[in-house]
């Protein structure tokens, strides 16, 4: 029986529709990548958590790879991802910058003492407004910064182990040899 | 015990429906008289047992057992008895089962009220509508069983989520099922046209009431969602092109193409192809539109929560039936030809210009809807859709339509001679262009051009409506109930287009922070704020506000909006304070406690607002006017023997 | 469980009202400009809102965001790619005309013109049929 063309293309067109489907399905519509990377990391100059009368910034590290990691005492997350944190800490491949964001000074600076402090500085953002630079929307995010100060990678969501061997670590130079 | 015999009474239903579907189809392709009676007896038993198993949902609900999962996450024992019972249909499980029910009833109703049709082909559509209740009941049984225990039993249910705790919302969900689920039938009716390869056009006689009623029933349903978001989130919006509320408003704008194209097909046996192919695309699209809701791939303020592994279901499901359907009709459809003619200015002429637009349309929205899945999907990035996007491009089609919508209700069949009638359009356009220059001019003061022809298309449209019922009351003719409603309807579509134009071009909203005794002025309107006060509802507790409205210094009206605070948890809900009017809303809503005894608030003035849901109902109404007329009732007389002369040979 | 949870949550954050008391612009056209970005920008934390209906916190930001720089003189377009450059198009709700958004903004014309050539053809020819043989204007579909 021979099948005009035309009246075919409603079935086909259905197939490709279903095609676009299956992949969608894979696929994440609400995991928003950044256009930073590849880009200079944004620039900032925020007061330490700490001591107001000390700056932290984006120019810091300048030279070697270095993590920001965006975080807040009201975020669920955060909490999740700290042994994490403080296990990446101890590995002491490469500095962590804590972007303490919309938050209260005290309560942030009692959430470290209390569950420990894997940060080398920790900058406060109580405006949110260098969160809006790097295109934050939402804690726990984490951003890897390589040595040139490109933003290599970010990650949206509580970090983990398995997380940080799978997406970060082989973007890292090699460890340096155990002296 | 009582959820395990619902559990029980589902499993059953899903055996029935597969008897259902096997003798219908099978009785129909042997001419097995008895078997097609054992379907039709199916079909009855399966209504019986969905019933059943919604009865028993409802009855764990409203008896709050918390020991089953689904009513533990959607119900409390605060709950008011009319939302325990709403909340059955309140999240994924229970909708599905809502589905099943509707479509059971709709099947029930197609087997009682359609002797008339021969009963191969009645078997037929009974046996689609099976395939149909199959794959819903096999969906909930094996990912989504709205019986599940919970073990150990909750002490405390999670609460109904605060948002659906108001009547329009919990009407909404079976009305617009019983619209999006009706459209089956139609499918069906379709597909059994194929499955039989029939030449004639009896099958649109049959089709057009089941479908109108479907359709009335959906259009109220959306129309039901709009004024809900209105009065209820807060921001007095009413039309959000969510994703969600595209779904529900593509398979109407296909129903509404479907319901103009059968009228054709009826009445001259023409666009025969076109008609199945809508037929199926209307149904194809509400079951898009379930896929679309239930499976994550967009982003939606109405999905429910969403699971891939059922995502994988009903996009099996969806490929099966729609892909079926549409490969019959690749198969079918080039037989269906017909030579009659018809002049470019006739009726047929200006329904195929309708359906056009209507199509372009719906292509439209469909495309704005998916375009970021399908960046997303070839890598190409992720981009949004929005409002901006939909509200400039679905204009495109819509403005021509509106202008011909008036000609072509006056158009004869056949032959474009417009004759007398052409000196009636010249007049009601003439008024229109009159009228809309007033309304905006005078009523708002103010003349621009996209309100102007909106205004001018409404009128248009409503006079030009009008203009038919007092033709013939003029030349002493009958109106017959088919007239009537095509009369209101689209007087309706005119009347809804005046409410759009006139809230979308004059309304004002104004944000501001008043504490007791300040007011603010919206609109010539002076919005006072006289009170505040502390009160507790049933399952709850707000913050509530008087707000007194006055203009030119007499008292309008007091508006009292709520802010509150449920006892299950979760973000303060907003209780907007409106004030209805012939020519416009009065809104309040309550924002946030701003300290020394300041709130905010949203102040906003909604000019003929009220209109486009009433424009809305009386589309419905139409439907339902012309969906009752007589020759659809004296089917009855037709001899079943003279009918299947006409059946072309071969077809079995 | 945590996913019926959450998604109740953000619906619920859906709900209440987002207020924006901050100082409305003196002059009318710098307030009708703001209000236009706000509603033409994408909420990121929210399902589905515009900045300006969100009350999210990151919506409070952004609109703080907007005012600034409106204040600060830029244009509309400016302030779409400050946007744009720190959270990508998808921040838009008025997709960007590039090469790959042109079938979405071509469509509305093409799928106009597609419609009625299509009628166009079928209208043609049954009006040739009409004209060359009188009788099918008078055909009936086969009663029943």
């Amino acid at each position: 029986m021979k099948l005009p063309w035309k009246f075919l293309l409603p079935a086909f067109a259905f197939a490709i529709l279903v095609g676009f489907f299956i992949v969608g399905l894979r696929q994440d519509p609400g995991a928003i990548p950044s256009p930073l990377l590849g880009k200079p990391a944004p620039e900032f100059s925020l007061e330490s958590l700490g001591d107001p009368s000390w700056k932290v910034g984006s120019a810091d590290f300048a030279g070697r790879p270095w993590l920001l990691n965006v975080w807040a005492t009201w975020c669920v997350g955060c909490r999740e991802e700290h042994e994490a944190l403080l296990a990446i800490a101890r590995e002491n491949r490469l500095p962590i910058m804590g972007l303490n964001w919309r938050d209260d000074r005290a309560l942030a600076l009692r959430w470290l003492a209390q569950l420990g402090n894997p940060y080398v500085s920790v900058a406060y953002d109580p405006e949110g407004r260098t969160a809006i630079d790097w295109g934050v929307y939402g804690a726990p995010e984490t951003f890897l910064i390589g040595a040139d100060g490109a933003v290599l990678r970010k990650h949206i969501g509580p970090l983990t182990a398995e997380i940080w061997e799978r997406d970060f670590l082989p973007l890292l130079p090699p460890a340096a040899e155990e002296g | 015990m009582i959820p395990e015999l619902g559990h029980f009474a589902l499993i059953l239903a899903l055996l029935l429906s597969i008897a259902q579907c096997f003798f219908s189809l099978n009785g129909a392709a042997r001419g097995n008289a008895a078997w097609m009676a054992a379907g039709r007896s199916a079909v009855v038993g399966q209504f019986v047992f969905v019933a059943l198993a919604f009865g028993a949902l409802t009855w764990a609900f409203v008896d709050r057992d918390f020991s089953v999962l689904y009513v533990a996450t959607n119900s409390n024992s605060q709950l008011p008895l009319f939302y325990r019972v709403a909340a059955v249909w309140g999240a994924h499980e229970g909708s599905l089962l809502l589905w099943s029910l509707c479509l059971a009833g709709w099947t029930l109703a197609v087997a009682a009220f359609s002797k008339s049709l021969e009963a191969p082909f009645q078997s037929r559509v009974l046996g689609i509508l099976g395939l149909i209740s199959i794959g819903f009941q096999l969906f909930m049984l094996m990912t989504s069983n709205p019986f599940e225990r919970l073990v150990p039993r909750a002490s405390e249910g999670l609460d109904l989520n605060p948002l659906l705790q108001d009547f329009a919302l919990a009407v909404h969900p079976p009305i617009l099922y019983l619209g999006y689920v009706g459209f089956a039938v139609a499918f069906a009716f379709a597909c059994a046209t194929l499955l039989e390869g029939r030449l004639d056009a009896a099958w649109a006689r049959w089709t057009r009431p089941w479908t109108l009623a479907a359709w009335l029933f959906l259009t109220i349903g959306i129309a039901l969602g709009s004024w809900w978001a209105y009065y209820e989130l807060g921001w007095g919006g009413w039309w959000f092109w969510d994703p969600v509320e595209n779904a529900s408003f593509m398979p109407w704008l296909a129903g509404t193409a479907l319901i103009h194209s059968l009228a054709v097909t009826e009445k001259r046996g023409l666009f025969k192809s076109w008609t199945l192919l809508l037929a199926v695309s209307a149904f194809s699209l509400s079951l898009l539109g379930t896929f679309l809701v239930r499976s994550g791939v967009l982003i939606s303020v109405h999905a429910f929560a969403t699971d891939p592994a059922r995502g994988v279901f009903i996009l099996a499901f969806l490929t099966a039936v729609i892909g079926g359907a549409l490969l019959l009709f690749a198969w079918r459809a080039p037989r269906l030809k017909s030579a009659a003619g018809f002049e470019p200015t006739s009726r047929e002429s200006f329904l195929l210009f309708n359906n056009a637009f209507l199509v372009a349309a719906l292509g439209l929205i469909l495309l704005g809807t998916l375009y970021p899945l399908f960046m997303d999907a070839l890598e190409l990035g992720k981009i949004s859709v929005g409002p901006p996007y939909f509200e400039l491009v679905f204009l495109v089609p819509m403005l021509p339509l509106l202008a011909l919508l008036g000609v072509g209700m006056n158009a004869a069949w056949k032959r474009g001679f417009l004759g007398s009638v052409r000196n009636r359009l010249y007049l009601a356009g003439a008024l229109a262009v009159i009228g809309s220059l007033l309304v905006g001019g005078a009523a708002y003061g103010e003349i621009r051009p996209m309100t102007t022809l909106g205004f001018a298309l409404a009128l248009w449209v409503m006079i030009s409506s009008l203009s038919i019922p007092l033709a013939r009351l003029r030349a002493r003719q009958p109106i017959p109930g088919a007239v009537l409603g095509m009369v209101i309807a689209h007087f309706g579509v005119g009347l809804a287009t005046l409410g759009i134009t006139g809230v979308q071009s004059f309304k004002i909203e104004k944000d501001v922070a008043l504490a007791v005794g300040d007011g603010a002025d919206v609109a010539g309107y002076d919005f006072r704020l006289a009170a505040l006060r502390d009160l507790r509802g049933p399952n709850f507790i707000a913050v509530e506000a008087d707000v007194v409205v006055s203009r030119d210094g007499r008292p309008v009206t007091t508006l009292h909006p709520q802010k509150r605070l449920y006892d299950s948890g979760g973000n303060p809900m907003t209780e907007a304070g409106i004030e209805v009017g012939a020519a416009r809303d009065l809104f309040a809503a309550l924002g946030d406690d701003l300290g020394q005894g300041r709130w905010s608030l949203r102040l906003q003035y909604k000019p003929l607002i009220r209109y486009v849901w009433l424009g809305a109902l009386l589309i419905a109404l139409g439907g339902g006017i012309a969906a009752l007329d007589r020759r659809y009732r004296e089917r009855a007389t037709v001899r079943a023997g003279a009918a299947s002369a006409s059946v072309a040979p071969g077809s079995r | 469980m945590r996913l019926i949870a959450i998604t109740v949550l953000l619906m619920l954050g859906a709900s209440a009202v987002a207020i924006d008391t901050g100082q409305r612009f003196e002059d009318p056209a710098q307030q009708a400009r703001y209000e236009r970005l706000i509603r033409d920008l994408r909420c990121l934390v929210c399902q589905n809102e515009s900045v300006a209906d969100s009350n999210a916190m990151l919506a409070n930001d952004l609109r703080r965001e907007v005012r600034e720089l409106i204040v600060a003189g830029r244009s509309d377009a400016e302030i779409r790619v400050f946007m744009t450059e720190r959270y990508g198009d998808f921040v838009l709700y008025r997709p960007p005309v590039k090469p790959r958004t042109w079938l979405l903004w071509s469509a509305p014309v093409l799928f106009l013109l597609g419609g009625l050539g299509v009628v166009a053809v079928v209208v043609l020819r049954r009006a040739r049929a009409a004209r060359a043989n009188p009788a099918t204007l008078d055909e009936e579909p086969d009663r029943q």
